[in-house]
């Protein structure tokens, strides 16, 4: 088995009055395209910068490559860092920016400027070298910040919401881009941010936080079908939650009672009891004028509240009773023409194997 | 029929005839004397007040006037030492009040601003009591081993220590909150960057923290020269026989009537200012935009 590239264990970091990190311990794989995501203020930002030692006096142990990185200054860690806001020294060039790094630390001026070529080349700045960052786009300033990080060659490269200050346009082609330049350059990326789509479409694992500790860590589709916790699956896409108390488990499943669905029968494979939540996603739920045949699937009949059209689906919101709400995603085909009318009825089904029991 | 009543914009003043003539009568208020000064500077008149013709002859006069010269070169000399000194405590006092948090860092801050807002009269006679406290104290050591010690500070420009730490100490809170202004704006990301690109401490000063503080430190230095250069009311109280500035002795010169020498000489520190502003100006221009 390979050893991993970080290991974090039994990390916290605590402010006055908060504790920011959380008694945190997970392991990093090297060549890894890593993601720690959740809400502003969980703890990911400070987690990231304990890594590359901008944040001091936490307590645990941060292991890089074998070495603990306990007492070890952010200048002499293997890790490198792209900011938030770029950090590109206003006052240099784009060259002398991706050199700084290399001439601050003492590498021989003969092998700074083919480093400093071959990265800007990477990240496709060649034509630009000379400019001053405020002759810049803020697209093109963060490839400078991304070739300033990997030209000092780092283990593990980490990125504080690197696209959150992009338009959505730019956004959508650097995360290819970053997709892209991860696999050819072959080390760690860490990358935090808010946005679920952006850490789902990228990353092979996903850390979620919250609140300073890590909720699950998981690859995007195991953390999107099977979330461990309401907060996992509320945070991750959209997903229906559905208050529920367990009356019994069997081989069948679970059965309980449900809110606004009365006993139903869930396959799972783990213990339950107590109240829980059943979790569906939208686009598992199916929509229809008639009431499904029985034993089908478990259905609900409620009328059409809302539908927010976006071209190729709808958002269809369907009251039910006791008040129960729920999120169908309708395909916007000729099975859904003249179904989708505010005040409707209709039926909301699904399949039971496609529900999710949360405990947490 | 046309509206009698044009529309105009909020960046359309330069339409109204009245703040035209506003921002004339302005502009004549303020150069005017000035103006004056610099023309007067060449009439052929002892007693000027009439134009008699061009001449530079009192610029040769006021050249060869020694005591005027040795005021001139003391006020130079002063302006330098504490535009030099001021502007390196300046701006540490600033790089200070930036970086760290300490106890009562508020109550720091109002003292360190004081200079600025104590009149200048009580200032001098805070400072002279001072010096004749010192002086008196000094003189007891006459004979005793400090006596060089009052020796060395007769010598020039050692002997202008006096003018040139009351300068220091009203200049350099100037400095520091010009150069405090200007750190307001700077992104602290830019210092972590650079040490996570492997810069230590002092290198990420000198190569990212004190790039982005030039333009202030510059306009400090600068505030501190023109302060200091035309400082009369503190120096007057700290100037000895030996110590004339040229403020002072313009003014003991002035009590036996303006002669053109003094306009002279006055337009050359006028065009001497003018030169450090301009150069000043031209350094910190590149240096405009910052990310």
């Amino acid at each position: 088995m390979t050893k991993p590239i970080i290991s974090i264990r039994n990390v916290t970091k605590r402010y006055p009055g908060v504790v920011a990190v959380d008694d945190v311990s997970f392991d990093i794989m090297p060549n890894e395209f890593f993601a720690l995501l959740g809400p502003s203020g969980c703890g990911k930002t400070t987690l990231l910068r304990m890594i590359a030692g901008l944040e001091t006096s936490g307590t645990g142990d941060i292991i890089v490559d074998g070495h603990n990185m306990e007492g070890v200054p952010a200048n002499t860690r293997p890790v490198n860092m792209v900011f938030q806001s770029y950090a590109v020294f206003p006052h240099m060039t784009v060259r002398d920016n991706v050199a700084y790094g290399l001439k601050v630390t003492g590498v021989a001026p003969a092998d700074i400027a083919p480093r400093v070529e071959d990265a800007l080349e990477m990240v496709q700045m060649s034509a630009m070298a000379d400019r001053k960052p405020d002759q810049l786009s803020g697209g093109q300033r963060q490839r400078v910040a991304l070739a300033r990080a990997l030209v000092k060659r780092p283990k593990v490269l980490l990125l504080d919401e690197p696209l959150s200050a992009l338009d959505a346009k730019l956004r959508e082609h650097m995360q290819l881009e970053l997709a892209r330049l991860q696999q050819v350059i072959g080390i760690t990326f860490i990358i935090v941010t808010h946005d679920q789509d952006e850490a789902l479409s990228m990353a092979d694992r996903i850390a979620v936080m919250e609140k300073g500790g890590v909720r699950q860590i998981a690859g995007p589709e195991e953390l999107y079908e099977k979330p461990h916790s309401r907060f996992v699956a509320d945070f991750i896409g959209k997903i229906n939650l559905i208050d529920a108390t367990v009356s019994g488990v069997s081989k069948a499943g679970v059965t309980c009672v449900a809110n606004g669905l009365g006993t139903v029968i869930v396959p799972h494979d783990g213990a339950a009891s107590g109240s829980i939540s059943l979790a569906v996603r939208p686009e598992k739920l199916t929509l229809s004028a008639e009431a499904p045949p029985p034993g089908s699937g478990i259905s609900a009949k409620g009328v059409i509240r809302d539908v927010a059209y976006y071209g190729d689906v709808s958002n269809v919101f369907v009251t039910c009773d006791d008040g129960l709400e729920l999120a169908v995603n309708v395909q916007n085909d000729r099975a859904a023409a003249g179904l989708l009318e505010n005040g409707r009825e209709a039926y909301a089904s699904w399949h039971p194997s496609d529900t999710l029991i949360l405990q947490e | 029929m046309a509206r009698r009543t044009s529309i105009r914009g909020p960046l359309d003043y330069g339409k109204s005839p009245w703040l035209i003539l506003f921002g004339f009568v302005t502009f004549i208020v303020l150069y005017a004397p000035i103006a004056q000064l610099i023309v007067f500077s060449f009439n052929d008149s002892k007693r000027n007040i009439v134009w008699r013709g061009f001449t530079t002859k009192y610029y040769a006069k006021a050249w060869n006037d020694a005591s005027l010269v040795e005021a001139f070169t003391n006020s130079i000399t002063i302006a330098v030492m504490c535009t030099v000194i001021a502007t390196i405590i300046g701006t540490a006092t600033a790089l200070w009040l930036w970086r760290f948090r300490f106890p009562a860092k508020a109550a720091v801050e109002g003292i360190m601003a004081l200079p600025i807002v104590i009149p200048e009269i009580c200032m001098g006679v805070a400072v002279l009591v001072l010096y004749s406290r010192v002086g008196h104290w000094m003189r007891g050591f006459e004979s005793g081993p400090i006596y060089w010690w009052n020796e060395l500070f007769s010598i020039w420009p050692l002997n202008l220590g006096a003018i040139t730490a009351a300068h220091i100490a009203f200049s350099f809170p100037f400095v520091a909150i010009v150069v405090r202004a200007r750190l307001i704006g700077f992104n602290r990301e830019l210092e972590e960057a650079s040490k996570d690109l492997g810069a230590s401490e002092w290198q990420t000063f000198w190569n990212v923290v004190l790039p982005f503080m030039m333009p202030g430190v510059v306009a400090g230095a600068l505030l501190s020269f023109t302060l200091s250069l035309d400082d009369f009311v503190i120096t007057f109280f700290t100037a000895g026989p030996e110590t004339n500035t040229f403020p002072v002795k313009v003014y003991s010169l002035v009590r036996r009537g303006v002669s053109p020498d003094i306009n002279a000489a006055s337009t050359v520190l006028i065009v001497i200012t003018l030169v450090a502003t301009i150069i000043a100006m031209r350094m910190q221009a590149p240096s405009k935009s910052e990310g």
